[in-house]
């Protein structure tokens, strides 16, 4: 008989904790599907970072180093450049890069430390049970923004890719969802180029996956998705920011790309892709 | 580089870190450790090795779990507020036992205090150097030459004990130049570290270094199992230097810069005809209990001599437990006390009675 469909060697047989309709466990299966398809378990390691998925020391197969909060890069970092034939990735949540971790992660990506980044964006601390992010729409209700994130007091959502894309350091800043079938091989796509251009030597790749929490939003998986898909992808909307191995991503004089003049219209259009 | 040559204490312990086969440094610059960074920054180039200015001290730190978790030695080195900042990776580096050398060359606190000598970081260093029960190894040189030769024990006890080591300097004693030699010993040996997170490459389960424990159980455990080695640390590793002690009534108890001053004005008291001697913690955690111990038959009095209010005075008070007198001398805010004050202090002690 054929097999047709089966689990990655690259996670482990321990069960996911995550809650249903999170969407780790998909982006867990695609980081896995990567690393078995380039073939390079014995080689990775990976950083796990504090938030819901500190638990993926225990899923994924290679060796795992377990981050102080926001410090997954320089750890990813250090391990990198004890061992540059390792490929390192770090999986990170959004109160992790985006706001603990904001120095480390911008300067692990301007130095083009030639590291993957897995960066989930659901807008919500997960594991300490549902806190404003920094990547928090605005009007968004959470458990320390109980009226909705008001701007004047607590600021702007910060969109890591559009800012990490001026920098020289920086291989792939793409933003991907899981949101469908589309999509889903979308991102795996995008994950397994950003673990190929570690490979390659071409420095910092980062893929940002807006993602549910349908437990810390209130919502129900379904009603998760269609929120993600009417409210987060228009402020964050998909598409590549970055790319050195596309010749259409090259800065113009203007210091905008090509596609990042098209994610602009395509923001102005509502987060269309 | 057998010979002697002069150099500050700064530079030795970088040239004793790579002569230790550390080719990892990572750090953040601050006064006055900066001769150690620059050395580094020249040397690791034009030996395969790297130095990276970190963006921060707390991204220094991390590197260092990073580049030790992945199984090389590292090391970092900073001065008393970038020690502050370190110290989540510090909590975090023992927690996941994973050894690593860290170097404070310590200046005036608190806050930004000052950039002059202090022994202000004693607390900070022996009992809470971050959060959570766990302790670090820390040595404390009073020579350039021991700036040196403490670098190759502390990777040694780290890698031993799997767990950090710190060298708890000052500014004078980085700052200061003294002839010092590099005795050839050749290649170093640095032992396999098999839990390293450095790829499994197919041939064991993967391996995680990690500090996390969800279940209580499990977490009491681990740090029981972790006390159980410093128990066994405590009993192999005190080292502490006596001078003059064997007849001392009064014993002066000083370690690192102050304990030079010490020394000087015991010599002073001695030829005066007072019976004083010194006792000079090389670990202060381990604290040299038993050489402290030794000297409680003669003792009359003790002095603490620190560049601070009084920290370490705790832990001779904790040794001498109430059987004799223990007293404090101490210069703060960058200030080092003088052979002249220390020796007054001694007078004073001597003209009383216990």
């Amino acid at each position: 008989m054929a097999i047709v469909f089966e689990k990655p060697h690259a996670l482990t047989d321990v069960p996911f904790h995550y809650c249903p309709g999170c969407t780790h466990g998909i982006v867990h299966r695609l980081v896995a599907e990567a690393i078995d398809e380039l073939g390079v378990e014995g080689k990775a390691v990976g950083v796990a970072s504090v938030g819901c998925s500190v638990f993926s020391y225990n899923y994924f197969n290679c060796d795992m180093v377990q981050a102080p909060h926001g410090r997954a890069p320089a750890v990813a970092t250090g391990i990198k450049r004890a061992q540059p034939d390792n490929v390192v990735f770090t999986y990170q949540g959004d109160g992790d890069l985006a706001a603990i971790g904001t120095c480390e992660t911008v300067h692990a990506a301007t130095r083009g430390e030639n590291i993957t980044v897995i960066f989930i964006n659901n807008a919500i601390y997960g594991m300490t049970g549902g806190q404003m992010a920094p990547t928090s729409l605005p009007g968004q209700v959470t458990q320390t923004t109980p009226y909705g994130r008001d701007v004047k007091i607590a600021g702007y959502p910060i969109r890591m890719c559009e800012m990490l894309s001026t920098l020289d350091g920086v291989a792939l800043a793409q933003r991907v969802t899981v949101d469908n079938v589309k999509h889903v091989n979308e991102a795996k796509k995008a994950i397994k180029k950003a673990f190929e251009n570690q490979i390659n030597g071409l420095g910092y790749s980062i893929v940002e996956v807006v993602s549910t929490c349908p437990t810390n939003w209130g919502m129900s998986p379904k009603d998760a998705v269609d929120w993600l898909e009417n409210n987060m992808l228009p402020y964050y909307p998909l598409g590549v920011y970055k790319d050195k191995t596309a010749q259409n991503t090259l800065r113009s004089s203007d210091g905008l790309g090509e596609e990042t003049q098209s994610n602009k219209n395509r923001l102005q259009r509502g987060g269309e892709n | 580089m057998s010979e002697k040559v002069l150099m500050k204490g700064n530079e030795a312990l970088a040239e004793a870190a790579i002569q230790a086969g550390c080719r990892l440094f990572f750090g953040y610059p601050i006064t006055p450790q900066t001769e150690l960074s620059a050395y580094m920054s020249k040397k690791m180039p034009k030996i395969g090795g790297l130095f990276l200015q970190a963006e921060s001290e707390l991204a220094a730190i991390n590197m260092v779990l990073g580049a030790s978790a992945a199984g090389k030695r590292a090391m970092t080195s900073s001065s008393s507020p970038g020690i502050s900042l370190k110290s989540e990776g510090i909590s975090y580096i023992a927690g996941s036992d994973v050894p690593a050398v860290i170097i404070n060359v310590q200046r005036g606190g608190p806050g930004l205090g000052s950039i002059q000598p202090s022994q202000a970081d004693y607390w900070q260093a022996t009992k809470a150097t971050g959060h959570g029960d766990f302790q670090l190894i820390v040595l404390a040189p009073s020579t350039v030459q021991e700036m040196a030769d403490f670098v190759g024990q502390a990777f040694d006890l780290g890698d031993k004990y799997r767990m950090p080591v710190m060298i708890l300097s000052d500014g004078m004693l980085g700052q200061m130049m003294e002839p010092v030699s590099f005795p050839d010993k050749g290649e170093p040996v640095i032992p396999e570290r098999p839990w390293a997170a450095s790829g499994h490459g197919g041939k064991r389960p993967h391996n995680i270094v990690n500090s996390l424990y969800i279940e209580a159980k499990d977490l009491e455990k681990t740090v029981v199992e972790r006390f159980k080695k410093y128990d066994i640390i405590k009993k192999e590793e005190q080292r502490a230097e006596s001078y003059l002690t064997e007849d001392a009534e009064i014993v002066i108890v000083a370690y690192g810069a102050s304990s030079r001053v010490a020394r000087s004005a015991v010599n002073s008291a001695r030829a005066e005809g007072i019976k004083v001697g010194l006792v000079r913690p090389i670990t202060l955690w381990p604290f040299p209990t038993d050489a402290i111990e030794a000297t409680v038959p003669t003792a009359k009095k003790y002095l603490t001599v620190e560049m601070s209010m009084g920290q370490m005075v705790d832990d001779v008070k904790l040794v001498v437990n109430g059987r004799k007198p223990v007293s404090f001398f101490g210069r703060t805010g960058g200030i080092i006390p003088t052979p002249g004050e220390i020796l007054e202090e001694i007078k004073k002690l001597n003209g009383k009675e216990a």
